[in-house]
């Protein structure tokens, strides 16, 4: 009985102060979504829908950076050196293990370890070393820099992990798909229907496990943390620990994001944890509006997109236009486009948008 | 017997020697205050005891065991609490998150739901608990902090100019709010300019300047202390 009591205050987290959307008029509209993300790939070729997963493999990061940044109040500038060190983790592990038994899934749980591992090691040092605001931006982008420095000049034989070559700046490939074990014969998700399933299955339960963790007290004290680390201490909390957490977490699902694009395009290079790639999450999230997952998951989707086609239809100017969106919606919507858009309509929205101005 | 203690506390910034040597005791269930001019080092004093300042020297103790290098939470969790000068509140909360997220430690439930209602009352916030906490006018943020840190029951109170900034009316009903807590057992440690103020709440007055412990006593004592009145008027050096 306790247990049934406890599900059901678990559950009923997934509305609370913490995210936009409550009551049945926004569990239809979650429904309705879901339901149009179901059966999109009946009425798409199944290339387009393998293609299409390629903007899901992004909004891991993006809930993460919301948790660590949007949530927890500090700005992470390297997410993309979790999303490469797990991705890079994916292709040594698989192209040594190899992919029957469903060792391909053990290989996403062990990188997934790896990052958030290395996430806990770096936010030791940077939280119970009181590093803050600015200078933990500049720390983590620093990290995946350096990292990036590293990889790109692997290139030489000597660069390999069993049979796994690091290939350099060129990149490492040749890393089989994930590969479900099945009676009479392995199914490999290859950019196609079934990934798009999973992908979006993983994305739909990252999210309400958010929902659910934001709104709990760790979710009561990481914003908290974000109003006033003060106050936060001096109610007795300890405040680095629950930074690391929110660090820990939102990294894992860098790594996971690092682990689904690798397996998704058989492919990682140390450019993902470059410059413009780390800025690129910031971006994402700042426009969608960091401190709601909703927002940061639609947002993402909404840039990620805008983006690929300004790269496939202008190239070059692509990033230089990611850079003036960033400018336009600090300066114009600094609590992202869907709350300020929104509050021209909601009453609620505007109060929400009052409030983060306050 | 004391529930706070200085013995030789000693605090260096550079050459400033901000803290000189503070032999100081605050006794169970007792409202003192600590009062001096500006830059007496009535802050720093505060600051070292909430564990936001590490001493250059000298311990402290708080009910009889040593605290001198405990972080700032692990003192909140034996019993200290504090309400800072500056409205230290969460603005983009609503009030009854603000006192939520205090309560949270010990509380939960109907039980939770309970306690952030009475304290409410306590506080005169009822009305506004579905506010942002960014949104009260300065008094009541003033009460919302002290809120927060009497929702830890604490064994010490530590207030930092609690009514700074209050109008008469507000400081009033304050000094009332401290008085009841006080009623209930809880020892208080307050930095205070406003005279009137600590003469309402105080038991015992400690004068602080430069640095050192200048004069004790209740508040008639240091009123009539003309070495007291002197150093405010910037005429003594001690």
């Amino acid at each position: 009985m306790s247990s049934r009591n406890s599900i059901i205050s678990t559950f009923r987290l997934l509305e609370g102060p913490q995210t936009l959307g409550k009551g049945p008029g926004f569990w239809s509209a979650f429904a309705v979504v879901l339901i149009l993300a179901c059966i999109y790939p009946m009425f798409a070729d199944g290339y387009d829908v393998g293609n299409n997963v390629y903007f899901f493999n992004w909004t891991f990061m993006a809930l993460g950076l919301s948790l660590i940044w949007g949530y927890g109040g500090a700005l992470s500038f390297g997410q993309t050196a979790f999303f490469g060190v797990a991705g890079y983790a994916y292709g040594v592990l698989t192209i040594n293990l190899g992919d029957a038994y469903g060792l391909t899934f053990f290989s996403l749980l062990a990188a997934v370890g790896i990052s958030a591992l290395f996430a806990a090691v770096l936010g030791y040092f940077l939280f119970f070393g009181r590093i803050s605001g600015v200078f933990l931006g500049i720390v983590t982008l620093s990290v995946t820099l350096v990292l990036e420095r590293f990889m790109s000049q692997t290139a030489g034989p000597e660069w390999a992990i069993g049979s796994a070559r690091l290939n350099g700046f060129n990149g490492m490939g040749g890393m089989p798909s994930l590969t479900i074990p099945w009676p009479g014969g392995d199914i490999v998700l290859y950019p196609d229907v079934t990934l798009y399933y999973m992908t979006l299955a993983l994305l739909v339960i990252a999210y309400l496990a958010l929902r659910m963790l934001v709104n709990s007290r760790m979710g009561n004290v990481l914003v908290a943390i974000r109003e006033n680390p003060q106050r936060a201490e001096m109610l007795g909390y300890d405040i680095r620990r629950y930074q690391l957490g929110a660090f820990v977490i939102g990294s894992g699902l860098a790594g996971l994001s690092g682990v689904l694009y690798t397996a998704w395009g058989n492919y990682i290079t140390p450019s993902s944890m470059g410059m413009s790639a780390a800025a690129l999450p910031v971006v994402w999230v700042a426009v969608g509006g960091r401190s709601d997952l909703t927002t940061t998951l639609f947002g993402t989707l909404l840039v990620l997109a805008g983006f690929q086609y300004l790269t496939i239809y202008g190239s070059q100017y692509a990033l230089v236009m990611m850079g003036f969106l960033l400018v336009v919606t600090i300066l114009l919507a600094p609590s992202g486009i869907f709350i300020t858009v929104g509050s021209l309509f909601s009453k609620g929205l505007r109060r929400r948008l009052a409030r983060e101005r306050a | 017997m004391a529930i706070l203690e200085t013995r030789k506390l000693d605090k260096w910034f550079g050459g400033l020697h901000v803290t000189d040597n503070v032999d100081f005791a605050l006794e169970k269930g007792e409202v003192h205050c600590l009062i001096g001019p500006n830059g007496a080092g009535k802050s720093t004093f505060f600051k070292l005891v909430l564990g936001e300042h590490t001493p250059s020297g000298g311990t402290i103790l708080y009910d009889g065991e040593e605290i001198t290098r405990a972080k700032p939470f692990e003192r909140v969790r034996r019993g200290i609490s504090v309400k800072f000068q500056v409205p230290g509140i969460f603005q983009a909360l609503r009030v009854r998150q603000n006192l939520q997220i205090a309560l949270q430690h010990h509380l939960e439930g109907a039980g939770l739901n309970e306690e952030i209602d009475r304290l409410l009352e306590f506080l005169k916030l009822k009305d506004a608990e579905k506010q942002l906490a960014g949104s009260l006018s300065h008094g009541q943020k003033q009460w919302l902090e002290i809120g927060m840190a009497i929702a830890l029951k604490p064994k010490l109170l530590l207030l930092d100019e609690p009514t700074a900034g209050m109008t008469p009316d507000e400081t009033h009903a304050t000094g009332e709010m401290v008085k009841a807590l006080n009623a209930e057992g809880v020892s208080v440690l307050a930095v205070e300019h406003d005279m009137a103020f600590v003469r309402q709440i105080a038991q015992k007055v400690t004068v602080l300047h430069f640095g050192k412990i200048f004069a004790q006593g209740t508040i008639d004592e240091i009123v009539a202390d003309e070495r007291v009145a002197a150093i405010y008027l910037g005429e003594v050096d001690a």
